[in-house]
């Protein structure tokens, strides 16, 4: 299971303009904190900014990496900027994202060969965001061939099923919870991502909605998950639901983390 | 009470005429509830009254606004909203064949609406098109992954009054940028508004690209376009 650590991302509160003010000492404690809480990486995004993705991604790759000493997942889709960055991380890293439409593919997957990159892989084709979960089981088949084919090991590949808010249509929950298991029972040996906090926007107490997410999809076989370490109820509900799901040898890990006062009820 | 009240009155086309605001209002409120099947009935009994068609929709659209207005101060919810406006486009559909051409509700402006090349994301282009559908407005769905020529030629062929560009991803919003740029070239900039909107996107940057308006939400998205076009 791998916990990556969605905080830094400048479309969330405040964090834009702490960004447009180069503020290290606001992104250092933000990496402090995520990885104290069990992110095994940490996500940085600066998707929102118009102008400048490229220089300041690397700054923020700069400052986390000197920081924590954890690798770090390169969350855009501008390969520009992911080749700009990339040359400045020391750790292996997770891109965040490579989709099946043409020009994304073909701009992302010679950075991934390049730096043996660990790969996000979105649910989109040139046809659009797929609507239910056969048809993104379909993408997400030949999204794994299409890397494996150009030499990904399987074990690199993360498919992201697309996370779509229940508000909009009530299947979406659903459907990503079919894609998930879906993908488990054909495609073995590839990893399941995604984030969790799209299925509940427009909808009021977003936080059970997500909680109730998080416990569906790691049943239907989710082993990634990007979400904000700092939320101990999250982090509890992970942790009681992999030791449900016999992934705690002598329930150790949930022991430890009762012990550690990392669970709240 | 209302027994008493045709009794006590003994007019019965007042009643009659009474029946029928009943009925508008029990439309409106199920409007409001976006309780579908009671909005298609009551409609389709108005119809059957040879009810002011334009004055009911006039009614409706008023309720519409409430129900925006609700959303925007968090009174009610997206799926709240939506499923008001959807009940609105089912009450649309009975009425439709029967509404005069050219009257003052039929049509309030044509829409057309798309994401830039490249963006695949649609849901808040989608919402954002059923509440301007239901608030009776004309719309061309572009779709998603729109090449800039194909905004500015659509809207030539259909005549539309607005173009509204959907964008979910900083490495789009130079789409919209190009559409503006294409209509300034062309030198008929000044034949349409031109409204974007998307998560990333802001009134600065909108401003900042020569666009007529942006909006926050859907709700906001339907405010702006009556405010540009001038129809309230």
């Amino acid at each position: 299971m791998l916990i990556v650590g969605e905080r830094i991302n400048s479309s969330r509160k405040g964090i834009g303009e702490q960004l447009e003010a180069r503020n290290a000492e606001f992104f250092r404690q933000l990496a402090i904190e995520q990885v104290a809480n069990g992110a095994d990486l940490v996500d940085v995004n600066c998707g929102t900014l118009v102008q400048g993705e490229e220089e300041a991604l690397t700054w923020l790759v700069d400052v986390v990496q000197a920081t924590v000493d954890k690798p770090l997942c390169l969350d855009s889709p501008n390969p520009k900027a992911l080749a700009a960055a990339l040359p400045r991380c020391k750790q292996r890293v997770m891109i965040n994202s490579i989709t099946g439409e043409k020009d994304r593919f073909e701009g992302v997957l010679p950075l991934v060969k390049e730096y043996k990159a660990q790969i996000v892989a979105l649910c989109i084709d040139d046809s659009g965001i797929p609507d239910d979960d056969r048809k993104r089981l379909a993408v997400a088949t030949a999204l794994v061939d299409k890397l494996t084919t150009n030499g990904v090991p399987l074990d690199d590949i993360f498919i992201d099923p697309l996370v779509q808010p229940l508000s909009v249509n009530q299947q979406n929950g659903l459907a990503v919870i079919k894609t998930i298991a879906g993908v488990r029972e054909k495609l073995p040996g590839v990893h399941i991502i995604c984030g969790l906090s799209n299925v509940s926007y427009g909808l009021p107490l977003r936080k059970l909605i997500n909680q109730a997410f998080l416990v569906l999809a790691l049943g239907a076989g989710l082993d990634a998950v990007i979400l904000d370490p700092m939320d101990k109820k999250m982090i509890s509900l992970l942790q009681a639901t992999r030791t449900l799901l016999g992934q705690d040898a002598y329930c150790r890990a949930y022991l430890q983390a009762v012990r550690q006062g990392k669970i709240e009820v | 009470m209302r027994i008493l009240k045709r009794f006590l009155l003994g007019n019965k086309n007042f009643t009659r005429e009474e029946r029928k605001m009943e009925r508008v209002k029990k439309l409106t409120q199920a409007l409001s509830a976006g309780d579908q099947a009671e909005c298609v009935t009551l409609a389709k009994e108005l119809l059957a009254e040879g009810a002011d068609l334009d004055a009911v929709i006039k009614e409706m659209t008023n309720e519409m606004r409430e129900v925006g207005k609700r959303f925007e101060t968090f009174e009610i919810f997206l799926p709240e909203m939506m499923m008001a406006a959807e009940a609105m486009m089912a009450v649309m559909d009975v009425f439709g064949p029967h509404l005069v051409e050219g009257s003052g509700v039929a049509s309030r402006g044509t829409v057309l609406i798309g994401a830039p090349r490249g963006d695949m994301h649609e849901i808040g282009k989608n919402i954002v098109k059923l509440m301007l559908k239901a608030n009776g407005f004309q719309i061309i769905d572009l779709g998603p992954n729109v090449d800039p020529l194909e905004f500015i030629k659509r809207a030539e062929e259909a005549k539309a009054d607005v173009i509204a560009i959907s964008t979910l991803m900083t490495t789009t919003m130079p789409g919209a940028t190009q559409v503006i740029q294409l209509l300034n070239d062309k030198g008929i900039r000044d034949k349409y508004k031109v409204i974007v909107g998307g998560a990333p996107t802001n009134p600065d940057w909108a401003k900042q690209i020569g666009a007529d308006g942006w909006a926050e939400d859907a709700s906001k998205a339907t405010e702006l376009v009556e405010k540009l076009l001038g129809v309230n």
